[in-house]
C-alpha cells in the first residue's frame, strides 16, 4: 500500500521542484544556526545565495562522522536545546557516540517515513507488528515504533532478546508483521522450532529486516524458515533512523528513498565526486526537513548504487540498491555498530594490555560473534590461571559497558596475530551473508 | 629461602607443550618439576629448572610469554600425613596455599613439594618454626 500517494508517487518534475525549495529552506537554516557549516561555507567562498539548483549542491563540502565527533555532544543542532524533545545516540569512531537530536516536528517527520516504510513493506492500520527492534539510544525500536503508531497498526514493543518469551508472544498475540534485524529473525524461527512452534502456524505475512547487511540468499532462506515475505529497510541515525529508505513488497527489488525528505547521492569515496547512476559508490546524504539535526552531505560510508528506473509499485522515488559493504571498518554485530578502534581504547585504558588484539566475527546459529583475541604480553600474564581469567572477564565487561556489544575474549600467545607489514590485521570476518 | 619458579603462558593447542620441551632440550636446561594448570582455552606451565636465566632468555626468543614467581621448595615426609600436617600448619596461620606440585628427586627420606603461597616470607618462617625443612632455592635447582 502507498501511504501518501500525493508525495510517493509525485511526478519528478515537481518532486524536483519541491526538493530544491526544501534544500534551499535548509542551506539557509544551517548558515544562519550552526557554526560548524557557516564556516565550512565560508572556507569554500558559498553563501546560500550559491544554491540555485540540485546541481549546486555539489560544490557543498561534504560532512563526516569526524565533523560530528568533533562538534560532540550537541555542537551540530540547528535549534537551540529548548526545540529538542529527543535525544538518539549511535557508535562513534572512538569512545564518543554520535548524538542526533529531534524536535517535535522532527519525530513527527519520522514518524511518517516510518509508517510509509511500514505500508510499503506490506502493513496496513489492522496489523499486529511484532517490534523486536532493540528500543533505547539505538533508533531501530523507536523508529518503528512511532512509524506503526502512525499508521494506526497495533504494536508490541518487544524489544531485542528474551527469544523464548517474544516466541510465546508470537503464538500467542498473533503479530502478522514482524520487525527485526535479519539475523533475529533467523534466530527466532530456530528458536520456535526448539519450542515445537511452527511459523506455518504462526499469523505473519511481511517481515522488515534491517540494521545489519544482508544478501538474497538470506532473504529466501528467512522467506522459507518463517513463511512470510522479507523486505529490506534502511536508515541511519544521523539522518533520521529508519525510514531513510524502504523496498516495496511488490518489486522487492531496491529501496525506494523517500526523497521528498532525504537527496541521495553516490560519489567516489577517493575522489569525492558524484557518479552517475547505477554505478557503485559511497552512499552520501542531505536531509531537507529536519530541524534540530540537519545534515548536508554527509558521508554514510555505505556502498552502494541508485536505480532511477520507475518502479512496478508506482513510486517514484528512486531507489537504492543493497549496501554491499563500507568505505571504513565498521562492524555490524548484532544490529550493533563497531568500530576496531572503539575496541582498541577499551583495550588501551586498561594498563596491563598490549596493543596486539584481533576481533574475529563469526555468524552462529545466525547470531553474530564477536571474539577478542588479546595477546598475553609480560604485564598480563600471571602464573595463577584465575587471575588471567579475571582479567578475561574484566576486558569482556569493558567491552560491554563502553559498546553494548557482548564479546568472548580469547587470549593468545604474543606473535599469534598475524602482522603483516608490520601491520596487524585487526578484524577477521568469517560470516558469509 | 625462596627458589625461583619460571611460568610460561600456553595456548591451548596442540604441540606447544612440546615446543617448550624442545626449547629447554636445545638451550641444554634440565626440568627439575612442573605443573600444568590449564582451562579450555590457554594453560600455564609451571617450570623449576636448573638454570633460570638461560630457560628465560631461550623461551622469550622463541616468543612465549615468561614470568619468574617466587615458590617455596618444602620436605615432606614420605608417609602417611606427611603432606597433611604442612597444610594444616598453613591453614591454622590462615595462609592460603595458591597451588603445589611435586618435585621429582627426594631429599634424603623426604619427599619435596613446591608451595605458591602468599605472603611467602610469613609462610617459610612459620613452617620453620614447626620444624618443616624448606629448601634454599639454590639448592633445589641443582638436587
Amino acid at each position: 500500500m502507498i501511504l501518501d500517494i500525493g508525495f510517493e508517487t509525485m511526478p519528478r518534475e515537481d518532486l524536483e521542484a519541491i526538493v530544491l525549495r526544501r534544500l534551499k529552506a535548509t542551506i539557509d537554516r544551517v548558515y544562519a544556526n550552526v557554526p560548524f557549516y557557516r564556516k565550512k561555507f565560508e572556507e569554500n567562498h558559498i553563501t546560500p545565495n550559491d544554491i540555485k539548483s540540485l546541481e549546486d549542491l555539489k560544490r557543498i563540502p561534504f560532512t563526516t562522522k569526524e565533523d560530528l565527533r568533533d562538534n560532540y555532544p550537541f555542537g551540530m543542532f540547528a535549534v537551540p536545546m529548548d526545540n529538542v524533545v529527543r535525544i538518539h545516540a549511535s557508535s562513534g569512531t572512538t569512545g564518543k557516540p554520535t548524538v542526533v537530536g529531534y524536535t517535535a516536528r522532527d519525530i513527527n517527520t519520522w514518524a511518517e517515513v516510518m509508517a510509509r516504510s511500514l505500508a510499503a513493506g506490506g502493513a496496513t492500520r489492522g496489523d499486529i507488528i511484532h517490534n523486536a527492534y532493540g528500543y533505547g539510544l539505538f533508533t531501530g525500536g523507536l523508529g518503528v515504533h512511532y512509524g506503526a503508531e502512525k499508521l494506526g497498526a497495533s504494536v508490541i514493543p518487544v524489544s531485542g532478546g528474551n527469544t523464548k518469551r517474544q516466541v510465546v508472544i508470537m503464538k500467542d498475540f498473533g503479530p502478522t508483521i514482524l520487525t527485526a534485524t535479519p539475523s533475529y529473525a533467523l534466530h527466532l524461527s530456530e528458536v520456535a522450532e526448539e519450542m515445537g512452534v511452527s511459523f506455518e502456524d504462526l499469523k505473519f505475512k511481511f517481515g522488515i529486516f534491517g540494521a545489519e547487511p544482508w544478501s538474497e540468499n538470506m532473504r529466501e532462506e528467512i522467506e522459507r524458515q518463517l513463511n512470510l515475505t522479507a523486505v529490506d529497510i534502511y536508515g541511519l541515525s544521523e539522518v533520521i533512523g529508519p525510514g531513510v529508505a524502504i523496498e516495496c513488497h511488490e518489486a522487492k527489488k531496491g529501496l525506494h528513498i523517500f526523497e521528498d525528505h532525504f537527496i541521495p547521492e553516490i560519489i567516489d569515496p577517493g575522489t569525492g565526486e558524484v557518479l552517475p547512476y547505477g554505478e557503485a559508490g559511497e552512499l552520501v546524504f542531505t536531509t531537507i526537513t529536519k530541524e534540530a539535526f540537519p545534515v548536508i552531505r554527509y558521508r554514510t560510508r555505505d556502498i552502494t548504487s541508485l536505480n532511477p528506473e520507475p518502479c512496478i509499485c508506482g513510486r517514484t522515488h528512486i531507489r537504492m540498491n543493497r549496501v554491499t559493504g563500507r568505505t571504513d571498518d565498521m562492524l555490524i554485530i548484532r544490529g550493533v555498530n563497531v568500530f576496531p578502534s572503539q575496541i582498541e581504547s577499551v583495550l588501551m585504558e586498561m594498563d596491563e594490555v598490549e596493543p596486539y588484539y584481533q576481533l574475529v566475527v563469526d555468524r552462529k546459529d545466525n547470531l553474530d560473534t564477536l571474539t577478542v583475541l588479546v595477546e598475553v604480553g609480560e604485564r598480563l600474564f600471571s602464573d595463577e590461571v584465575k587471575h588471567l581469567q579475571d582479567r578475561e572477564r574484566k576486558i569482556a565487561k569493558n567491552i560491554k559497558d563502553y559498546l553494548g556489544v557482548s564479546a568472548k575474549v580469547k587470549l593468545v600467545e604474543p606473535k599469534v596475530i598475524a602482522r603483516s607489514q608490520g601491520k596487524a590485521v585487526r578484524v577477521i570476518d568469517n560470516r558469509k551473508i | 629461602m625462596r627458589a625461583e619458579q619460571i611460568s610460561v603462558f600456553l595456548e591451548n593447542k596442540a604441540g606447544r607443550l612440546a615446543e617448550v620441551s624442545a626449547i629447554l632440550a636445545e638451550a641444554d636446561v634440565n626440568i627439575r618439576a612442573l605443573a600444568l594448570a590449564d582451562t579450555s582455552d590457554f594453560g600455564v606451565l609451571r617450570l623449576i629448572v636448573n638454570d633460570n636465566q638461560k630457560a628465560i632468555q631461550a623461551l622469550k626468543n622463541r616468543g612465549f610469554t615468561v614470568s619468574k614467581t617466587d615458590v617455596v621448595a618444602v620436605e615432606v615426609e614420605d608417609r602417611p600425613g606427611g603432606l597433611h600436617r604442612i597444610l594444616d600448619i598453613l591453614h591454622q596461620a590462615g595462609i592460603n596455599v595458591e597451588y603445589m606440585y611435586a618435585f621429582v628427586q627426594h631429599s634424603g627420606k623426604n619427599a619435596v613439594m613446591i608451595f605458591r603461597i602468599d605472603p611467602i616470607d610469613e609462610a617459610i618462617k612459620i613452617l620453620q618454626k614447626n620444624k618443616v625443612t624448606v629448601i634454599d632455592g639454590s639448592k633445589v635447582y641443582t638436587m
